[in-house]
C-alpha cells in the first residue's frame, strides 16, 4: 500500500531551496526558515519564483519526487522531469486503448459517469443541508436531471455525444451551485457560470485555484503508476496537455475541489478579503487567500474515506493514485471495466 | 512512530567534536533538532534500524552515548511542550 507522503507548498517568493544531508531547507533571504527530511515528501509545489539548486533538482528526479512550479493564480507553468522510467508495457497498453475506439469510449464514458454522479452527490447534500424550500426543489430537481443524463451516457456512441452530455450537465450543475451556499455568502461570492482564462469571479478563482492542485497530485499519481499522463482517452491529445490527467481530474472536481471550496465560503474561513481584482476584470486570490486554501486542501488530503471498490480506508490523497492503479489494471486487461471514483 | 534519539558525545578531543558534529547531521536527516541534542524522528521501523545503524558507525561506545525512545499514540497524550521552541510537525501542512 503507498503511503501518503506529505507535500511542501512554498509560497514565498524569492525562497531558495537546497539539499542539505538528506534534508531540503527552505532558505528565506539567506535564513533557514525550515529543514525537512526528505522521507516525508514525495512532492513540492512551488509557486512563482521559488528556485531549488541543482544538487536538489538532481536528487528529486532521481527519486521521482514531483516537482512542480505554478504560478500565483494555480496555473501551471513547469514541472520536473526526471529520466524516462515507468513501466514502458504499461504505456504500450495505453496506447493501444487509445487507438482502440470501443476502449476509448469505454473509459471515456466511465470517467464522465463518475464526474456526474459526483456532481449530484455534491448538489444533493446541499439540498440536504439548506433550510430554504426553494434551493432544496432547484437542488433536487438538478440533481435529477443530471441522474437523467447519467442514465443516456451507455447510449452515447461517439465521444462528441459523450462531450454533448458532459457540457449540458456542467452547466446545469454550474447553474444550481450557488445555492449551496449559505444565503449570507452569496453577496461576497456571486456566480452564476463556470468562467476561466482569467476567472471573472470569486467562485470561479477559487475553484479554477483548487482544480489547478487536484490535477498536479493526478499528474503525479499517473506518473507514479507508470502511465503517461498526456494520453488522455475523454479529453483529445494536444501538445502539451496532460489529457489523462485532465480525464483523471473530472472524478474529483466535485467531491474534492468543489465541495472544499463550498465548505471553506459556508464556513467563512474565506471571504472577499481574500481575492484581488485585477485590471480587466480577472479575480485571483491573493497571498493570505491561497494559503488558507492550501491549508485545507491538505488538511482535506490527510482525511480517510473508505474506498467504495478497494473496501478500505483511504486518505483522500491517495484517491488519485488508486483511480490510476484501477485504470492500469483496466490497460493490462485484468480487470473488464474501468471504474470511476463514486463519491459517497 | 515518533522516536526521541539522545545522545551525549565527548568533545574532549577534535575527534570526539567531529563525531558529534557528524552525530547531529545524520539526526537531522531523520528528524528534528528539538534540544541540543535531542531529536525527534518520525521514523518507519526500517527508517530506525537504518538511523541506529548510522549512529553507531560514528560514535564511539567506549567514550559516548546514545539512547533512543519511542514514543506511543496518541502524541497528543503523550508528549508535552513547553517553553520558547515548537517543533514542526512534517505530517502536518507545510506551506512557506
Amino acid at each position: 500500500m503507498t503511503i501518503l507522503r506529505n507535500t511542501l507548498y512554498v509560497t514565498t517568493p524569492d525562497a531558495y531551496l537546497r539539499l542539505e544531508g538528506e534534508t531540503v531547507c527552505v532558505m528565506i533571504e539567506d535564513e533557514k526558515r525550515l529543514q525537512v527530511p526528505l522521507h516525508h515528501l514525495s512532492a513540492f509545489v512551488l509557486f512563482d519564483h521559488v528556485m531549488l539548486s541543482p544538487a536538489l533538482l538532481g536528487r528529486c528526479a532521481q527519486d521521482g519526487r514531483s516537482v512542480v512550479w505554478l504560478n500565483r493564480s494555480g496555473k501551471f507553468s513547469a514541472r520536473l522531469e526526471g529520466p524516462v522510467s515507468g513501466n514502458i508495457l504499461l504505456r504500450q497498453a495505453q496506447f493501444r486503448a487509445a487507438e482502440d475506439g470501443a476502449q476509448t469510449l469505454s473509459i471515456a464514458r466511465a470517467v464522465l459517469a463518475g464526474k456526474l454522479r459526483n456532481s449530484r452527490q455534491v448538489l444533493m447534500r446541499g439540498a440536504r443541508e439548506t433550510d430554504d424550500a426553494g434551493d432544496k426543489e432547484v437542488l433536487v430537481r438538478t440533481a435529477k436531471l443530471i441522474g437523467n443524463q447519467v442514465r443516456k451516457l451507455p447510449l452515447a456512441g461517439d465521444l462528441d455525444t459523450l462531450r454533448g452530455l458532459e457540457g449540458d450537465s456542467a452547466r446545469l450543475y454550474f447553474e444550481s451551485l450557488p445555492r449551496v451556499m449559505k444565503p449570507q455568502a452569496r453577496a461576497d461570492f456571486p456566480f452564476d457560470n463556470r468562467n476561466r482564462r482569467p476567472p471573472r469571479d470569486r467562485f470561479n478563482a477559487l475553484i479554477s485555484f483548487l482544480y489547478a492542485l487536484v490535477l498536479s497530485d493526478c499528474r503525479a499519481a499517473l506518473e507514479t503508476v507508470g502511465l503517461d499522463p498526456q494520453l488522455g482517452f475523454l479529453h483529445a491529445v494536444r501538445p502539451g496537455r496532460p489529457a489523462l490527467a485532465l480525464d483523471l481530474l473530472e472524478e474529483f472536481r466535485a467531491p474534492v475541489a468543489d465541495r472544499l471550496a463550498l465548505t471553506l465560503i459556508n464556513r467563512g474561513q474565506l471571504s472577499a478579503g481574500d481575492f484581488d481584482e485585477r485590471e480587466g476584470g480577472a479575480v485571483l486570490l491573493n497571498d493570505k487567500g491561497r494559503k488558507t486554501v492550501i491549508a485545507a486542501y491538505q488538511t482535506r488530503k490527510q482525511e480517510e474515506i473508505t474506498h467504495p471498490v478497494l473496501k478500505q480506508s483511504v486518505p483522500v490523497g491517495l484517491l488519485p493514485h488508486g483511480q490510476a492503479r484501477l485504470l492500469a489494471r483496466y490497460l493490462r486487461q485484468d480487470v473488464a471495466h474501468y471504474v470511476p471514483y463514486l463519491h459517497r | 512512530m515518533l522516536i526521541l534519539v539522545s545522545y551525549d558525545v565527548s568533545t574532549e578531543t577534535s575527534e570526539g567534536r567531529r563525531r558529534l558534529r557528524r552525530v547531529a547531521k545524520v539526526c537531522l536527516n531523520y528528524g528534528q533538532r528539538v534540544q541540543k541534542s535531542v531529536f525527534e524522528c518520525k521514523v518507519n521501523l526500517a527508517q530506525m534500524e537504518t538511523l541506529k545503524a548510522e549512529l553507531l558507525d560514528i560514535i564511539d561506545e567506549a567514550e559516548d552515548s546514545l539512547r533512543f525512545y519511542r514514543i506511543t499514540e496518541p502524541l497528543s497524550k503523550n508528549l508535552m511542550e513547553f517553553g520558547k521552541f515548537k517543533a514542526v510537525d512534517f505530517e502536518d501542512t507545510l506551506i512557506v
